[in-house]
């Protein structure tokens, strides 16, 4: 595969992977090494100073020598979300941060207003903002307008692996935004949804749930990993049109006369 | 003083927010602060002086999707 420039970074895995609802930290790491991800997601939350929880976990990060992507995951308002983008700055000494700024508890769907809000606060500040949006187009482009140098369209809400709801809207998104890195970031469920994405000329794309809460989550990376390649590939290769009537593969002339 | 670390009530012998964490047991700790919702950087925390009832939070890195 080529490699995918995001903020002037060079990456040669299109797989982008969360950290979370693996049934340990062993078990990550090992889905992580699996998936051969260059990219993972991590987040802030409140650390006890009893059982430090958060320490082992960034430990761990460190010795997977990956690149982190923070994110603000749960923030329902904008100042919550610039305020935890720059503590994830700090702590992991980065400037992504995967913004998530969320308007509705029941599908996790984001508030895409104050996303574009949220993202020219963050650009000024110096932040490299990965968005997480809905497929809408216009809301994409004033994204792009608030300073964002990528797009992360949902597939589907958060962790429902019903893959990419709106095709149609995926592949409108692509054919606007031909220059700009593209990458599907949720609702993703099977390598086959990963793949779709990638056929349509998605840049890569960003699960979690589909590998942390698979039976094996580290086959299950390398099947993502696998089905990522080849999606990529295909559409590489030049797709064929699809067509509402049956060609024959087969040699029409030649054929037997035997009726 | 009184506080509110994390959300939880707590009475903290501190003067600025460096010598709560300190205090709190924060001490060689990854972690990142906010103070009443405002994000304080580490390089500020000495200087950050604590008032009656202020709200700290205190966050490391923690699994994320």
């Amino acid at each position: 595969m080529e490699t995918l420039e995001v903020y002037g970074v060079e990456l040669k895995s299109r797989l982008l992977l969360g950290t979370s609802k693996y049934s340990s930290l062993d078990v990550m790491a090992k889905s992580v090494r699996a998936a051969e991800a260059e990219v993972v997601t991590v987040s802030v939350r409140r650390e006890s100073s009893r059982f430090r929880e958060g320490q082992e976990f960034w430990r761990i990060i460190r010795d997977l020598g990956v690149r982190v992507l923070p994110n603000t995951a749960g923030c329902y308002d904008v100042r919550e979300a610039v305020t935890t983008a720059r503590m994830a700055r700090e702590i992991f000494n980065t400037a992504w941060i995967k913004l998530e700024v969320i308007g509705d508890r029941d599908t996790l769907a984001p508030d895409v207003f104050g996303t574009v809000e949220a993202a020219r606060i963050l650009g000024e500040d110096g932040f490299e903002v990965f968005p997480y949006t809905t497929e809408d187009l216009v809301v994409c482009k004033r994204l792009v307008e608030a300073g964002c140098k990528v797009l992360m369209p949902w597939g589907a809400p958060i962790g429902s692996g019903k893959g990419l709801n709106n095709p149609f809207g995926l592949r409108a998104l692509r054919a606007r935004f031909p220059d700009t890195p593209l990458i599907v970031d949720a609702g993703i469920g099977l390598p086959s949804h990963a793949a779709a994405a990638m056929e349509f000329g998605y840049d890569a794309v960003l699960l979690n749930t589909a590998v942390g809460a698979a039976g094996d989550p580290i086959a299950m990376a390398r099947a993502f990993r696998e089905a990522v390649e080849a999606g990529y590939a295909a559409h590489r290769a030049g797709p064929m049109q699809p067509r509402d009537m049956a060609a024959p593969s087969t040699p029409v002339v030649g054929q037997a006369a035997l009726s | 003083m009184r506080l509110v670390v994390n959300g939880e009530p707590a009475q903290v012998a501190a003067h600025d927010l460096a010598e709560a964490l300190v205090a709190l047991g924060y001490e060689g700790a990854v972690v990142a602060t906010a103070l009443n919702g405002e994000f304080v950087p580490a390089r500020k925390r000495a200087e950050t002086i604590l008032l009656e009832d202020d709200r700290i939070e205190i966050v490391a890195p923690r699994q994320g999707g």
